[in-house]
């Protein structure tokens, strides 16, 4: 278990490195692609079949957003002079990161052994309290609702962001809408309506 | 321990991208592995050995899956978190398409220097 959970971490992290380090946009893309459904296969693994199906989906929806990002526009590789100075330093700061997260590690429970402190009530009691027999469901829409509607707010704020973002155009000026309130026609209204003679 | 090392690597990469890249897209690619090695690092915090999936099956008694499930809590809030970041990065996208019709083109610096 703890072997094939290893190979596949070495096989997302081969594919983010590429992701990275890949000059064509496309590619770069397809390679998050890859990590992302390598992802939903140890969530699938590790004993989360919900999170498995919620992750091919998301990454499905990714893709395409990410695709239609990089297919219409100009993905050439950006050249640029190297700053030495800042290449050094943030490799120095990603090691000591990397140093104390190994040392932060050691201390964690061991994998394997959860502390299961808040969870062990939920699994003893969640069948009944919330008569979910999936008790995940039963934890997301019953004993943690409110971070639910939480959740909820952000996704459709940030759905409306995007649509006002994207939206082609803008708001009509006033003047245009006083005009078209009254039934004053343009110059070009009235040449598009006689175009058919 | 290993596994976790490996998911804290994986967090390290995406942010090295998020910093060290001119591109947006990529910036935007880094956010994304960020996220997934977060997501799985807590998934790995709540997997109990040998364990089972916490849903209840027809026959199962109740006892067992109290005695052998896996980590609910975590679940719950990653399933939360995973969709939260695809409403994250359509709104990162769409922002990135509103810069890429301003300036034509993805590079951080020459949008930067355009801002005068």
């Amino acid at each position: 278990m703890e072997l094939l959970l290893l190979i596949i971490l070495i096989f997302m992290i081969v594919g983010s490195i590429i992701a990275i380090e890949t000059k064509n946009l496309l590619s770069a893309v397809i390679s998050v692609g890859v990590v992302g459904f390598c992802l939903s296969i140890a969530f699938l693994i590790l004993g989360a079949p919900d999170i498995a199906i919620t992750q091919v989906v998301v990454e499905i929806l990714i893709l395409v957003i990410l695709i239609r990002a990089t297919i219409t526009t100009d993905n050439t590789a950006i050249e640029r002079h190297w700053d030495t100075f800042s290449f050094i330093s943030s490799l120095i700061f990603f090691g000591l990161f990397l140093v104390f997260a190994w040392l932060a590690v050691q201390e964690l429970p061991r994998f394997g052994e959860p502390l299961l402190r808040v969870s062990s009530d939920y699994l003893e009691t969640g069948p009944e309290k919330s008569g979910a027999t999936n008790i995940v469901t039963g934890i997301l829409l019953d004993f943690r609702a409110y971070d639910t509607i939480g959740e909820a707010t952000v996704l459709f704020t940030s759905i409306v962001g995007a649509f006002v973002i994207l939206r082609r155009r803008g708001r009509k000026h006033r003047k245009d809408m006083d005009r078209e309130k009254v039934g004053i026609l343009q110059d070009e209204d009235i040449k598009k309506d006689f175009r058919g003679f | 321990m290993i596994l976790y090392f490996l998911a804290l690597v994986l967090f390290v990469m995406g942010l090295y991208c998020l910093v060290a890249k001119k591109n947006i897209i990529k910036k935007i690619i880094g956010i994304t592995i960020t996220e997934y090695s977060i997501n799985l690092f807590l998934i790995l915090l709540g997997y109990r050995s040998g364990g089972v999936a916490p849903i209840l099956l027809k026959g199962m008694p109740r006892s067992e899956i109290a005695l052998h499930s896996v980590d609910p809590l975590p679940q719950a809030l990653v399933l939360t978190s995973i969709v939260i970041g695809l409403g994250v990065l359509a709104l990162m996208v769409a922002i990135c398409l509103r810069l890429y019709e301003k300036y034509k083109t993805f590079d951080m610096s020459e949008i930067n220097e355009l801002r005068g």
